[in-house]
Parts: C-alpha cells; structure tokens; sequence
C-alpha cells in the first residue's frame, strides 16, 4: 500500500541574480532608522574610536549622533552658514568642518565653540580632513587652491593651487602624513606631496569628480564623477584598473567596508551599490531619496546615507544574536518539547534501531486532491497570495488536474467572482507556464461562452486579455523573424556544413504563435458575438 | 519443474516467469502455507511465509484456466486447462495423481463438499469462436485406477452463462449454485433441481448500467451479493420463492466490481474493483466498511485463507499482495507481462534485469534467484486508476556503463495529440544503494523521443538522444555556463540533424570514440570529441532499423539492419560495405561481454535466432523456430562465473545469458544441460529449507532423532535403509499437524520423557523399536505418493481411504496401553 504521492511542483531555475555569500551578508542589515535634519546632508563621518559615533553635516549645523541613538548627543550650532565637510581627527578628539563663507573651524567634541579658526580662503570649503600626524589640516575650496593648515599655531603652512576648477573631494593617506589626494571639477584626480609642495601624479577622470577615496592599503584610488566610478593603480603610476557604469546619475559618494574592503557607491539615482572584488555589483540598497553622503561604521556594523531631502538613514547590521531572540520568542510550550523529546539520545553500538515513520504533511491542495474535491483544490491553488508569489504551485495543480482528465470539471459551475480570479492570472506569457494556462483559457472560454455577457467585470477582463494576447502575438512573429534572419547568417557562415549550429537560439524559447491567435480569434469571436 | 521445449543438442529455450498470473484467482491453502495460482501452461505454487516460488506443477500443454482444492483431501488441487483435461495434484510435493480427459476446452472449475467426486466446469460448446456460448456442466469423476482417465459422464446443469467465471458461485456449502449472465441472476437449487431467475433491467432512470460482473454467496448464510457494472453491490435475500425475493443495494465503486468474496466465517465481504481500493464492509451492518486504498494495479480476484487471517489480491499489473489483516506484505511481483514499454536492460551493479514495473515504476527484477527486488518510482505522482485515463508511463530507459547513471524517458498523451514528455536523469546513490533524481528536462525535444543511448566510455559519461523532430542532442554533466547551477546537473551539449531527416536508431562505439547515427537510409558517423560529421554510409536502400558496432577484436566493423531485409555489415577503416545478407533482422542484440552479436530474425511466422561474429558472416550458431512470435527485446546477461563449455557451438554462452522476450511476453532463455541439472537441485533444496522450522520443539527431537538415526547407523550398519535426511520426515509431520490430529499429549509426553533421561539399553531397543516403526510407516508413506497409483488401485473407494495423519492416528490409537480401562471394567459388578 502506497502512500499518497504529493502533486510534484516543478522547480524551476531562477533567472535572476545568483544568491551568494556576499549578497547573504549584504543582506542581513536590519530595515533603516531614519532622522530627519535640517537641509541636506553633505557629510557623514564615523569615529575611528569606540563606540563609534558619527558626525553628520547638514545645513549650518554638525550633529554627532551615538551608535543607537535617535536624538543627536552633541551638535555644533554656531555656524554663520552652511557647514561642510565635517571630519573626526584619527583620535576621534577633534573635529574639522569648512563652511559656505571660507572659515574653516576646529572643534573638540567635548566643547561647543570652536577652538580654532582658519582664515584664508576666499570661497565656500566643501572639504576638510587632518592629515594621519593629527597635526596639520588640509582643506578643499571652490577658490581653487587647497591649503594646509597648522593645528597648534592655526597659520597656514602652504597653499597649492593646480586645480582649475572647484575642489569639491579630497583623501588623506592614512600611511603617510604629507599625502592627500584631491579631485576636483576640472575633470583631474591630483595627488599631493606636502614634501615636494606640489602634485607628483594627475589622473584624467572625464567628469566632474565629486569623491575620491584611498583604499586602506593605498595603492587602489577611487574617484567617483559623472556617472563613472574608476579605479586607479598607484603603484603602476596612476594607470586605470577599472571604470564602473552602474548607477544612472551622478555617483556621488563612495566608501570602502572594513570587512573585506568592498566598494560601496551611492548615486543621485538613489541606490548604493555594493561591488564584489571582481568590480561585479554584489547587492543594491533602494533609498528614498537621491544620495548625498554615506559612510559606513568600522566592521560595517552600521550604514548611514545623508539624502538631499535631509533625511539621515541608517541601517544597522543584524546579528546572530537578535536573530535567536527573534526565533525563541516564537517557539511553541511543551509541544516543542514533547517533539524533540529523545532526540539526543545516542544509540549504543549493539542497539538496535527500529526507525519511526515519519509522518507525511500534505498541503491544503494536495488534501483536496487526495479526497478528489477538485474544485476546491483549483479555489486554494487560486488564491490570491499563491497565485501572485507562487505561480508555480497555481500551474502545478492545474497540470496535475488535466493530467487526472478532471480540469474541465474544476473549472464549471463558478460564478463571477470565482470566474474573476480563474481569468486574473497575469503569467500567461511566462513560456514556462503558458501552455497550461492557455488551456484553461480555453477550457474557461468554452464553458462560458454564453454567459460572459451578464458580467460586465469578466468582459472588461477578457478584453484586456485579448488586447495582451494580440501584442504577445506580435512579438512572437517578430521573434520569429529574427530567428529566421540569424538562420540565414548562421547558414551562410557554414557554407559547406550540413549542421547548424542554433543551440544559442534554443535558449529563445519560442511560443506557437499560431496557438496565441487562435485563441484571440476565439476571443474576439465571442466578444463581438 | 521448468517449461522446456526439446531442441538441437543440449540447447533447451527455458521460460523464465514472465507468464500473466492473474487471469484466475489465486487459492490458498487450508493451512495458510501455500499459495497456488495458474500462469500460463503450470500451477506455481509459493510459500506464503517466504514469499518465494517454491516449485511449478507442470504437466497442461495449454493455458490453466482454474484450479480448486480437492475438498475431500486439502493436500490435493484440481487443475483444469484449455487443452481439455482436469488433473489432480499433489501440491506439497509437486506429483500429478490422476488426469481427467474431458475432451472439451475448459475455462473454469468449481468444486463443493456436497458433491464428492462431481466436478462442475466451464465449458465452451460453440464451434466457432465468434459466437461464445458456455455451458455449466458437472461431471462425475469416474472410480478408476488408471492415471489417465476419460470423464464421460456429464450432465448440464446450465447452458448460456457467462465467460467470466467470477459470475459462478456455490452457496451454502453446495445447496444451490447461483450464476449470473448479463442482466439475469439464476439460482439452481440442487435438491429441489430447479432454477430461478431474476432479472433487472438494463438501465434505470438514473442511467445505472445492472449488467451483472461477478457473484459471491455467503458461506453460512441464504444471501448472494452480486457487482454491478455501475460500481453496486446488491445483496439479494429470500431468492428461494422466486416471487417474494428482496436486494439491497450498496454503492461506492465508480466502476465496475471486478471481485467479490465472503470471508470464511462470513462477517465479511470483501469487494475490489479498478480504483485499486480493497473494500470490507461488513456483513449486516449495513453501509459500514474499511478501506485499504493504493494497493497497486486495479484488483481483479481476492481470496481469502480458510482462517480468515490473510487475504490475497491480484492486480492487473501481475502482481499479487498478501495483506495480514493489517500488517502488509507485498509480494511476487512477478515480470508485469503486459505493457513492458522499455527495452530490457541489465543494471550493471546488481545485474538484475530492469524493466516496467508497476504504472509509472522501473523494477530491477532477480534473474538468478527470480526474485523481484524493487521498484523505482520515476513519474512520482499519484497514479489515478480510472478506466481511460491517459497517464505518464515509462517508455524509455537506459543505463551508463558503470550503473552510476539512468535515464529515463516518461510520456503521456500519446494517442491525443498533445503529447507531453519527461527525460530524467537518475544517480545512484552509495549510501541509500539506490537512484535519486538529478536532473529532469522538460522539453528535451520538440517531439517524441526515438531511442537513446549512453557514451560506452569510463571517465566521461555522455547521453545521445535521437527524437523524431530530426535532431539529434547530446548532454552532457554540467557542462552549460548559462544555468549558472552547480556542476552535477545535465545540460545540452549538442545539436545535430543531418537533411531535417527523421533519426532512426543511435549507437555509440565501444571506446565512445565514434557514434552512428542513423537518417531513414543513411548512417552517419560523428566524432563526439569535436562533434564533426566524419562520414556517412547508405549503400543499401531501406531504412535502417537497428545499429551496433562490433566490439573487441571487431572493432572495426559496424552492422545495421534495413526494413529490406538486409543485413550489411560495413567496415569503419575502408568505409566499405564488408558483407551483407538478407535476412529479415528484428532484432539485434551486442554481447558487452564479447564479440558476438545475437540476431533474431522473423520470417514466416516463427522467429530464428542467429549468433555470429561480425567479422565473418558465417553464424556461430543457428536456431530455427524458436517461438512463433516476433521478438523486439533481447539482451544478453552477464554470468557470475563463466561457464566452461568447450562445446564449439555453445561456447557464446560461456561468459553471457541470452534472455528475450517474445509479443506474447512470455521471457525465455537458452540454457545448457548443466545448469538445468543445477536450478533443479537447487530448488529441491528449497522446499525442504523451507519447511523445517527451528522451534524448540524441534530442537529437542531433532537432537533425539539424530541420535537415533546414529544408533541407527551403528547397529544397523549393514542396512540398506537409506537415510533419512537430516530434520527427519516424521518430526517435520509432527510439527507441522496441525494439533487436533495429532496423537494425545500423553502419547507424546512419554517419548520426550524419555529423551530426556539418561537412556539404558532396553529403553533404547524399545524407543528404537517404536522409532523404526514410524519411520517405516514415513517410508511406505513416501512409497504411496510415489506410486500413488497402485496404492489406489488396491483401495477401490476413494472416498472410504483416510488422510495419512488419520491413518497413523488410527495406529497409535490402537497401540496405547488401555490396560486401565480393564482395571475399570474389571471392578465393575
């Protein structure tokens, strides 16, 4: 006596993106906290020092917020107008930030008014950094020139003006502490040496660059501009690795995770893309608004990306902790227990094991089916959430019903509404699903023919089945013919050869057309009937 | 003991299985030991407990059409064939006793305990086959001593029954006899000798069809149930006054009944139809009923032991199913005869033969101990059984060469025109020892696939399948970058066709390096390394039916057959035809293990069989009219040992057996004297292991007996009594009587009493004395069924002669001491 065989549900490949551990690890980030700032957020910068803090500029202000705080637990206020580019020093004691009027102003994150002032430039300073001895400052402005602070004695040490455009990024070596690395709106990528007091290498970008970025090892430079994101060899004298296209506007911040040392891109397009090694986009973050900033926690603990709309939003990354927490609250009493009840139990060698049989769930559908409700089975296959998400269990019960000869059977004696949702299945040109489904139209169609004309809710629904029935049906003629056409060239390029070769266009799996416009025909004679 | 058609020499085409065993129903013995069933032209007879064939009762020379058990002596069974004979056997141990020539085809039997010595039969009474007209007669065995004997003494009871001798039924214990026709129930009441009759109408209002499909009366009770051919089950009551009869009617088959049966004690009727669902209502309680649901193919004859313990079904499908109340033993799956889709195939790790099994199902069948191993389920969905249901089947399987892969082919819908296929791939798997699914491609080709066959080479396994869209595909492991899946799943790997030409058969060489594929009339020859078209080979018109290449020291040839019947043999260096010979081939057959080629050849109307090398066209050997059928299936298995035969003419059965299967299904074989000589002893053997249990019981006699038989041996050493094999026979008669024919606990107690004590001589010459006395009595006994004959010709009433347990109880009865019943006698006044 068998046992009863459940209807088998063909697995079919995903033709998607490849799930692998990379988009596993991007993907375990919580769903973002969002805080709204004043005006948009041009700067994001993490503490290099437990617990992290991040400090975020927007408008005229400078807020440092906790690793899990909402409100702001410091904020720098005493801006005379817009604040940029606000950066911690490597001690995380000190903090940098230009401003729309040229003053470039020093703060302690403990206090409140800042402790230094730098005077010097003549236009807005989008960009600020220490230099890695935490001693000197180094500043970008849209005056052309960028300029090196002295922290103790706040005068200026030298000022370098070779951009001809605005300044609007800068990178300073963490290895060496007379490095900095500049981009500007002149379309070049300038490294400077405090040494030589000029710039030792000058890489064309073609666009606009709007952030450049060292990686940790300093022998890889990031500039992002236009809509490109290139990569550059130091060590091969500034010669390019790699030009990404991915976003569709201007990137405008880039960021290196510690774990690995992946690529991260934020766009106006407002996505942020996460590269794999190889420079292949390994996972996608949607953001509500075009990007400005985004930085990322050291052990890419926590993402925060500063939008235009002034909306901070930061995702914080899940841990296997929470996780358990998640699933033990779900666990269910003494059942459980009873379940599991001798399952740690090892056997002795020389015991005997007698194996229980394991008990054989069946689906809802696949109960109706074993007691031969087809009706039914056909309503639970239908329903709206397995109809919609799980397409492939709705066409595996209607395979399974025409293979008992009992489809036409399930598909009589239903009324408008249950007709509505046999009718409202959106795969029909899914060349996996289509054959099946285009029998139930016309099973559908022969079984209502005389009463479609009550409802005027299915006749709208056959109308616009008949509409897409008759597009698809173009398509696939001019699928056709372009299959013909590369018959022809395949042909001609083996000219003595009897064999040709079309297993590439296997893959282009055609659909009888000849089917599709029969059953418009059908349709159209009914409707105009 | 095997079915053996006497030819040339020492060749003997032997039957292995394969006949239906399902055309009548299976009876089981009064004690639940043996199961008996007719297939084909024998009686096999199985042991219940085992589930094993045990030994065949041979003897018809046509289809046995039904057997019963001799209700005088529950030891002995009626057989009855359509070669016009009734036989009676003696089933334990496999001797033929008596033969009733008839003289008319007989279709079925019935016996009963009222009627001794009458036996009721079917027989067919029209001359010409068209018009079927059957008649019930009872004949009366004549008293004779001869062992073939002519019945002549016949009466009708009915003519115009039915052909289905389901529709005939014994009530009461022989009291009437009720059979139905079409749309008429009769009963014939034996004492009153008449006949009632009631009739239903065709169809009712509802649009019921009341044709009557077959008939059980209850064995204590006045009531017969009958099955409808609408799925009812009426209970007819009163029929003895035709006017005052009453029915109930039960309803839950959608379909036909095709059985019904009574549980001895009748609490129980047991129906089964086609939905495969043993039914059990229970008697009187009216709509009430248990099911046993999915038991295989639909069920066509139940039948129930004597205690009412194991019920037996036969499917369609030629398997039977014992159920034990509750706990289910499945068994004999025998060869399904019908339906075998897939070519025979060996499965190179167990070397069993595999072919279809149940619906949608593979099953790897024992050929060297005939014994079904297994069904692999390929379709895995559930099988609806419903008259005229299209549903997925087998068509088309094939092994690689280590056994490590199978793939199967699966199809529906071939007679609509929507045709819908599966090609699977299966891997087997070390740890379970069995196939797993791999990979399935749903649309392999845009049409039907034709044949396909595995790459012959060891390292890279590559699987060619031809289709008649014209193309041919080659797949290959994980080969494809597009489905970006892990490397073990199967991909295409190449398209070819060759002038949109319909392919007709593939092959691939013995090293892989080559692979033939045939168009229609053209053999065309690929290289699979670079999938080039290296030649192609179409002298010969007709299309090529078959192709093989020559393996070993012929690698170089390569044969094919044509329609017009041609067979050509073509050599691959010189791509010239070698040499060709007109014989119609259907079928040809490689040796893996050799270089020769088996061909088997239909030509007015019987099949011969050529085995030759295809370096030389000369054949090895030649047999004519093998069978009358044609042959399409074939394949040759490996032995376990070669054999040593330096005979010239069968030395291509040293090292492979030749199996093929004929239209009829029936499997055959050649085998040599040798072998024969071994199957016969082997199953000998059998038998007797099979019915010496070890109980304790045994221990302890069978311990005393060897003694004796020792003592025996030592006293005696002159003797020329043969010994008695080990467990002697006495102690196997002991323990297996059944305990109210035994002798009384007394009788017995003294001996074990005495095995037990330390034996001096007087007790031992006095045991030994008793101890002779039985086995001499086991000896005549033994002589009698040997020469049953003379025996009964001494005995002039059979009827008056006593069963050999009554006999020897009898015996004993008389030797005890009844000395204390004197003593009673004595001290009354």
């Amino acid at each position: 006596m068998a046992s009863f065989k459940p209807t088998k549900v063909q697995f079919l490949p995903k033709l998607g993106e490849k799930v692998t551990e990379e988009t596993l690890y991007w993907k375990n980030y919580k769903s973002p906290v969002q805080i709204k700032e004043f005006g948009a957020i041009t700067k994001i910068d993490f503490s290099p020092l437990p617990p992290h803090n991040y400090a975020v500029t927007a408008s005229t202000r400078i807020h440092i917020y906790g690793p899990h705080s909402q409100e702001p637990i410091r904020s720098f206020t005493r801006f005379r107008d817009t604040a940029y580019g606000g950066r911690f020093r490597g001690d995380g004691k000190l903090l940098v930030a230009g401003s729309e009027e040229g003053l470039i102003r020093l703060f302690d994150i403990s206090g409140r008014v800042a402790l230094r002032q730098f005077k010097g430039h003549s236009k807005a300073v989008h960009m600020t950094s220490f230099l890695s001895d935490g001693f000197r400052v180094v500043s970008g402005s849209d005056d052309l020139s960028c300029r090196v602070w002295d922290v103790p004695s706040a005068v200026e040490l030298s000022s370098l003006t070779q951009h001809t455009d605005y300044i609007r990024a800068l990178a300073p070596s963490k290895l060496n502490p007379d490095l900095f690395v500049t981009g500007s709106y002149d379309h070049t990528v300038k490294v400077f040496d405090m040494r030589s007091g000029s710039s030792v290498m000058t890489m064309q970008h073609g666009h606009p660059v709007e952030c450049v970025l060292l990686y940790p090892s300093e022998v890889l430079l990031v500039s992002t501009g236009g809509r490109y994101v290139k990569v550059w060899d130091l060590l091969k004298g500034g010669q390019e690795l790699v030009s990404l296209k991915n976003h569709h506007k201007t990137v405008t911040c880039a960021c290196v995770s510690s774990v690995g040392n992946k690529l991260l891109t934020g766009s106006l397009d407002r996505h942020v893309k996460v590269y794999n090694s190889s420079y292949k986009v390994a996972h996608n973050f949607d953001c509500d608004a075009s990007i400005l900033s985004m930085a990322i926690a050291p052990d890419d603990e926590a993402l925060a990306v500063g939008m235009t709309n002034g909306v901070l939003s930061v995702r914080h990354r899940r841990h296997q902790k929470d996780k358990e927490t998640l699933t033990s609250r779900r666990r269910r009493g003494p059942s459980y227990q009873v379940f599991v009840k001798g399952k740690n139990f090892a056997p002795r060698q020389d015991d005997f094991l007698v194996s229980k049989p394991v008990k054989q769930y069946l689906r809802k559908y696949d109960k109706q089916l074993k007691s031969f409700e087809v009706s039914k089975a056909l309503d639970t296959a239908l329903q709206t959430w397995t109809r919609t998400s799980k397409p492939d269990v709705t066409v595996a019960v209607i395979i399974e019903l025409n293979r008992r000869g009992t489809l036409k059977n399930a598909l009589a004696g239903r009324n408008e509404e249950r007709c509505f949702c046999v009718l409202f299945f959106r795969h029909i040109f899914d060349p996996r699903f289509s054959r099946p489904l285009l029998m139930v139209g016309d099973i559908v169609l022969d079984l209502y023919q005389q009463v479609f004309h009550e409802s005027p809710v299915v006749e709208r629904l056959l109308q616009r089945l008949m509409e897409v029935l008759g597009r698809e049906a173009e398509l696939q003629q001019e699928l056709l013919q372009v299959l013909g056409i590369l018959d022809t060239l395949f042909t001609s390029l083996t000219p003595r050869k009897e064999v040709a070769c079309v297993k590439t266009l296997q893959s282009i799996s055609v659909l009888k057309t000849t089917d599709l416009s029969q059953e418009k025909r059908k349709i159209y004679h009914i409707y105009f009937e | 003991m095997l079915y053996i058609y006497i030819y040339i020499y020492i060749y003997n085409i032997v039957r292995c299985g394969g006949s239906k065993v399902n055309l009548r129903p299976p009876i089981i013995s009064t004690d639940s030991r043996f199961l008996l069933c007719a297939s084909g032209d024998l009686v096999k007879v199985y042991s219940t407990r085992t589930e094993e064939w045990l030994h065949s009762l041979q003897g018809h020379t046509n289809q046995v059409t039904g057997i019963a058990l001799n209700p005088a002596n529950h030891l002995q069974v009626y057989s009855c064939s359509v070669d016009g004979t009734v036989k009676l056997w003696d089933f334990i141990d496999g001797i033929l006793i008596k033969t009733f020539i008839i003289g008319y085809p007989l279709f079925a039997i019935y016996v009963s305990e009222k009627h001794e010595g009458v036996l009721f039969l079917h027989v067919s009474m029209a001359t010409d086959s068209k018009n079927e007209c059957f008649q019930l007669v009872a004949v009366h065995l004549p008293k004779s001593a001869e062992q073939e004997v002519e019945a002549k003494e016949m009466s009708v009871v009915s003519s115009h029954i039915s052909s289905n001798p389901s529709c005939t039924a014994f009530g009461r214990g022989g009291e009437y006899i009720a059979f139905a026709r079409h749309l008429q129930l009769n009963v014939y009441f034996f004492r009153k000798q008449k006949t009632c009759s009631f009739s239903l109408k065709a169809t009712d209002k509802k649009g019921a069809k009341n044709a009557f499909t077959c008939i059980a009366c209850h064995p204590t009770d006045d009531c017969i149930a009958t099955g409808h051919e609408d799925g009812k089950i009426r209970l007819w009551r009163n029929f003895i006054h035709k006017k005052e009869y009453t029915y109930s009617t039960q309803h839950w088959h959608h379909n036909a009944v095709n059985t019904l049966c009574f549980t001895p004690e009748g609490t129980h009727l047991l129906s089964g139809g086609i939905e495969s669902v043993l039914v059990q209502w229970q008697y009187g309680a009216g709509n009430r009923k248990e099911f046993l649901p999915r038991l295989g193919g639909s069920i066509l004859h139940i039948s129930v032991s004597s205690d009412g313990q194991l019920f037996c079904t036969s499917h369609s499908d030629n398997s039977k199913l014992l159920s034990f109340k509750c706990l289910f033993l499945p068994m004999l799956f025998m060869l399904s005869g019908d339906g075998v889709l897939t070519d025979l195939m060996i499965d190179p790790r167990s070397k069993a033969l595999v072919l279809n099994g149940k619906p949608g199902h593979l099953q790897f069948y024992s050929l060297l101990r005939d014994k079904h191993l297994y069904n692999l389920d390929i379709v895995q969905q559930e099988y609806i059984y419903e008259a005229g249901l299209d549903q997925f089947e087998v068509v088309k399987a094939a092994f690689d060469i280590k056994g490590s892969w199978l793939a199967t082919v699966e199809e529906r819908g071939q007679k609509s025109s929507d045709l819908e296929f599966f090609l699977k791939l299966w891997a087997f798997d070390e740890r379970t020892q069995s196939f797993v699914l791999n990979t399935t491609i749903t649309a392999a080709h845009t049409d039907r696939i034709i044949s396909m066959c595995f790459s012959s080479s060891k390292e890279t396994t590559m699987l060619v399948t031809i289709a008649e869209d014209g193309q041919f595909k080659a797949w290959c492991q994980g080969a494809d970058a597009d489905t970006q899946q892990d490397q073990n799943f199967w991909s295409c790997d190449f398209v070819g066709s060759y002038h949109n030409l319909k392919p007709t058969n593939c092959s691939f060489s013995a090293d892989s390096s080559l692979l033939a594929v045939s168009f229609q009339e053209v053999i065309t020859i690929w290289s699979p390394e670079t999938w080039e078209m290296l030649t192609t080979l179409c002298q010969p018109p007709g299309v090529i039916r078959d192709l093989c290449f020559g393996r070993l020291s012929c690698s170089k040839y390569l044969l094919g057959t044509t329609t017009r019947n041609l067979l050509c043999c073509w050599n691959l260096l010189t791509c010239a035809l070698e040499w060709s010979s007109s014989v119609e081939v259907s079928k040809l057959q490689p040796d893996p293990l050799s270089e020769n080629v088996a061909a088997f050849s239909y030509q007015s109307k019987h099949t011969d069989v050529f085995v030759f090398k295809p370096s030389e066209p000369r054949p090895l050997f030649t047999n004519k009219n093998v069978c009358s059928e044609k042959v399409h299936r074939a394949v040759f298995v490996p032995r376990e040992e070669p054999l040593n035969n330096c005979d010239e003419s069968s030395q291509w059965l040293n090292r492979s057996q030749l199996y093929f299967l004929t239209q009829n299904m029936d499997l055959l074989t050649f085998s040599t004297a040798t072998e024969e000589d071994r199957i016969l002893s082997s199953s000998k053997q059998l038998v007797i292991d099979d019915s010496v249990a070890v109980t304790p019981f045994y221990l302890l006699l069978g311990k005393h007996g060897q003694q004796q038989q020792k003592l025996n041996t030592q006293s005696h050493p002159a003797a020329d009594k043969p010994q008695q094999p080990q467990g002697s026979v006495t102690i196997k008669e002991l323990l297996h009587t059944p305990a109210h024919v035994l002798p009384a606990a007394s009788v017995l107690c003294s001996m074990f009493v005495n095995s037990l004590l330390i034996s001096n001589t007087g007790v031992q010459e006095e045991m030994d004395s008793e101890k002779e006395e039985e086995d001499s009595e086991e000896e005549m006994e033994a002589c009698d069924s040997q020469q049953e004959l003379r025996v009964q010709g001494s005995v002039d009433e059979v009827t008056l002669k006593l069963s050999k347990a009554q006999e020897r109880e009898l015996k004993r009865v008389r030797k005890t001491d009844f000395s204390w019943m004197a003593g009673l006698i004595d001290s009354k006044p």
